[in-house]
């Protein structure tokens, strides 16, 4: 870290640009300024997919602020976007490139998804040097720091993204193990990736690179065609992801002897609420009430039938609020529990434990 | 003020249905020239603000523009940014930076605290004796329907005291220390508040009265000196322009009783009735924070404050269809009649106000 970001990341800064913070002063003068908060430049945009008539795939290239942390293999980050209208969104998008370190740049790969504001603006509409803001990666969905002898993906369409990064990862460490890369898409003109794995199966490498085409005659997932491939698969690290269809078909292969720890799991969704069932949890306003399933609040209020006012659904928008008025609640990103009362919570990340009453 | 009531129930729902009108118009209109906007008062103001604080280091000369710039910064940060931003006018914009739950401002008052007894206390109770504490802020007497008592000799000196200790004043308004006294609240309960209240203030005078005037070495004295003056200037712009909106002559007040069961038109009417503007000139609006368009913004306060002139425009017209004042003059013509009122109303009304005319308008705002 230089000098200048040590100094405007101290506490006397802080006291000084009080009660504002120092981001907010220094964005004004260049956007790519930060001391705390992360955004990023967008610096290419290549197309991946483009089959006519359907939702375009796009790899996108971001310079990063110095204060991005960098990434490992298979991290996911939460972007969010200016859209036209001045309506900020934010969405989470798994990083497709090699893992990256302090403010180097990294890609992410996107499908233009056709109810997805943010996809469709990034890959359709944004031109090179738009402004987006960032989380820190997170998830843990990674490769460890040692990686296996033999190291399984099973991916199916967008899901390749976090499975490439661990691959070209593995590349780039010149990795010594046996790889094995299974990989589905509808046919091979909407394969991601295409040309580059091509080149991986051919150069060498030794890794074994399987590309199905359901499509064109390729065979769905049977656990019979995997053991063909990978025998003893059942043993072997296996990192999964992909659409529901896939990730039900490919689990109980795994788990035919009972749960499995090979196997880790990632569906395209942003991490969802699993907290603790049990107690009551009443909703304040509209005098309802439901048994607490351990879900996120905001999905439980949904359930019983009412509609708080929500947005990115993930805890970064703040948009869904609300006061807790009694009980103790769980933030499911952090795992932190609070019982302060009348206490702002933002209910798309928390979730009651045991009794818990909100203004709802 | 009973005697001004005069829609009909039928008249006032469809009084409240225009108003809701204006209301979908703005909110669907909302986009980029209000971020745009909003966007662009920021940069002045962190513009302002960091020329005062570096002109500090150029003594003797820099002082006053020094002193000018970090006034207008602080009133910019308070009225037209930080009111606005924390009544949620730019929440639909999706920026936590510019968020009601997470903006806090440049005044020793706590953002979250000041939510409560503004957005929530003041704007729904608007005017309302009894239950607006805005009303005299617990220590005025700014109503004939307040009591008199020989306290209220000093409302002048009152009056003048929270002028300069404005921001102060605001910050210890939450604690409601008028009902500590009556017996209404123990000093125990309000612990969470005052811890909330140490914490911003804390920062607040390490930042203006320690950290800044050590930066500048020897002149340390003048660049605390000038700290205060700012933080004085903003005192009494504030005080002055917030004690327009709702204190000149002619403004309504209402009775507990003849606001209950009220219906949104009858909300709509109290907040017409119940605030005035400030005509002046655009920058006259810009510095109060459009506070001086205190009629729409009672009327809408969520609404980002740039499109209250062009609001103000059809309230008018409103206003003119149901014949009902519609309250509004000058700065000094204000502020005239609001001093006007703070002396006499440090004397016991000469008129005993008999209780029977709020019988009239008893259930007037309801259904």
């Amino acid at each position: 870290m230089s000098l200048a970001s040590t100094l405007l990341r101290s506490r006397a800064v802080g006291a000084l640009t009080s009660p504002h913070g120092v981001d907010r002063y220094l964005e004004i003068v260049n956007p790519m300024w930060a001391a705390h908060e992360v955004r990023a430049r967008l610096v290419d945009i290549q197309r991946e997919v483009d089959v006519p008539g359907e939702p375009p795939v796009a790899t996108l290239t971001f310079q990063p602020t110095n204060t991005w942390a960098g990434h490992r293999p298979g991290q996911y980050v939460q972007l969010s976007v200016d859209l036209p209208g001045a309506r900020r969104q934010t969405r989470c998008f798994t990083l497709s490139s090699h893992s990256s370190r302090p403010g180097e740049r990294f890609t992410i790969t996107m499908r233009a998804n056709p109810d997805g504001e943010v996809s469709r603006h990034l890959v359709e509409q944004a031109a090179l040097g738009q402004i987006v803001h960032l989380s820190q990666a997170q998830g843990d969905f990674v490769l460890p720091d040692r990686v296996p002898d033999h190291v399984l993906f099973i991916t199916g369409g967008s899901g390749i993204t976090p499975a490439m990064s661990m691959l070209r990862s593995l590349l780039l460490r010149t990795h010594r193990g046996r790889i094995t890369f299974l990989h589905y898409a509808r046919s091979a003109e909407h394969q991601i990736f295409r040309a580059e794995l091509e080149q991986i199966k051919t150069a060498g490498y030794g890794i074994d690179v399987h590309l199905v085409y359901p499509e064109q005659g390729g065979r769905n997932f049977s656990a019979l065609e995997l053991e063909r491939i990978v025998p003893d698969f059942r043993d072997v690290d296996t990192w999964l992801c992909g659409p529901a269809g896939l990730v039900e078909a490919v689990r109980p292969a795994y788990e035919a002897d009972g749960p499995n720890d090979k196997l880790r799991v990632e569906y395209f969704k942003p991490p969802r609420a699993s907290g603790v069932a049990g107690g009551r949890l009443s909703f304040d306003r509209t005098g309802a009430a439901t048994d607490n399933t351990g879900a996120s609040i905001l999905e439980q209020a949904e359930a019983a039938g009412l509609t708080p006012a929500f947005g990115c659904r993930m805890g970064i928008c703040f948009g869904c609020v609300t006061t807790k008025t009694e009980g103790t609640v769980r933030n499911v990103l952090t795992g932190d529990t609070s019982s302060l009362p009348d206490e702002e919570i933002r209910i798309c990340v928390s979730s009651p434990e045991g009794d818990c009453a909100v203004d709802l | 003020m009973s005697d001004t009531i005069k829609l009909t129930p039928e008249q006032l729902e469809e009084f409240g249905a225009e108003m809701d009108a204006i209301r979908r118009r703005i909110a669907a209109d909302l986009g980029e020239a209000d971020a745009a906007y909003l966007r662009k008062v920021l940069k002045y103001q962190r513009g302002f603000e960091v020329a005062g604080r570096a002109l500090f280091y150029l003594p003797v000369i820099g002082w006053v523009p020094a002193v000018a710039a970090l006034s207008v910064s602080k009133i910019l940060d308070n009225m037209e940014i930080g009111h606005n931003v924390m009544h949620g006018q730019y929440d639909w914009m999706g920026d936590p930076a510019l968020n009601s739950r997470m903006f806090d401002w440049d005044n020793v008052c706590p953002g979250d605290q000041w939510k409560h007894s503004h957005n929530y206390m003041h704007h729904t109770y608007t005017n309302i004796v009894g239950k607006d504490r805005d009303v005299g802020y617990g220590i005025l007497r700014m109503d004939e329907d307040q009591k008199w008592n020989p306290y209220y000799l000093g409302n002048p000196l009152y009056a003048f005291l929270l002028m300069t200790f404005f921001e102060w004043g605001v910050m210890l308004h939450d604690l409601e220390v008028e009902e500590i006294v009556a017996g209404r609240r123990t000093w125990a309960e309000t612990k969470k508040l005052r811890g909330g209240m140490l914490r911003k203030a804390k920062k607040q005078v390490i930042k203006d009265y320690l950290l800044f005037p050590a930066l500048t070495g020897p002149l340390f004295p003048l660049t605390l000196a000038g700290n205060a003056v700012a933080n004085l200037v903003r005192n009494i712009w504030a005080f002055n322009i917030i004690f327009c909106g709702h204190f000149p002559a002619g403004v309504a007040t209402f009775s507990i009783e003849e606001t209950e069961n009220e219906t949104r038109g009858g909300w709509y009417y109290r907040q017409l009735l119940g605030s005035a503007n400030i005509s002046g000139s655009d920058l006259m609006h810009v510095m109060s924070g459009n506070l001086s368009h205190q009629i729409e913004h009672h009327l809408f306060p969520d609404i980002p404050a740039r499109r209250y002139p062009e609001i103000a425009q059809d309230v008018r017209a409103i206003c003119e269809k149901y014949d009902l004042p519609y309250n509004t003059g000058p700065l000094h013509k204000q502020l005239g009649s609001v001093f006007v009122k703070i002396c006499r109303l440090a004397l016991p009304s000469r008129r005993t106000k008999s209780a029977a005319p709020a019988s009239a308008g008893q259930t007037a705002l309801a259904a």
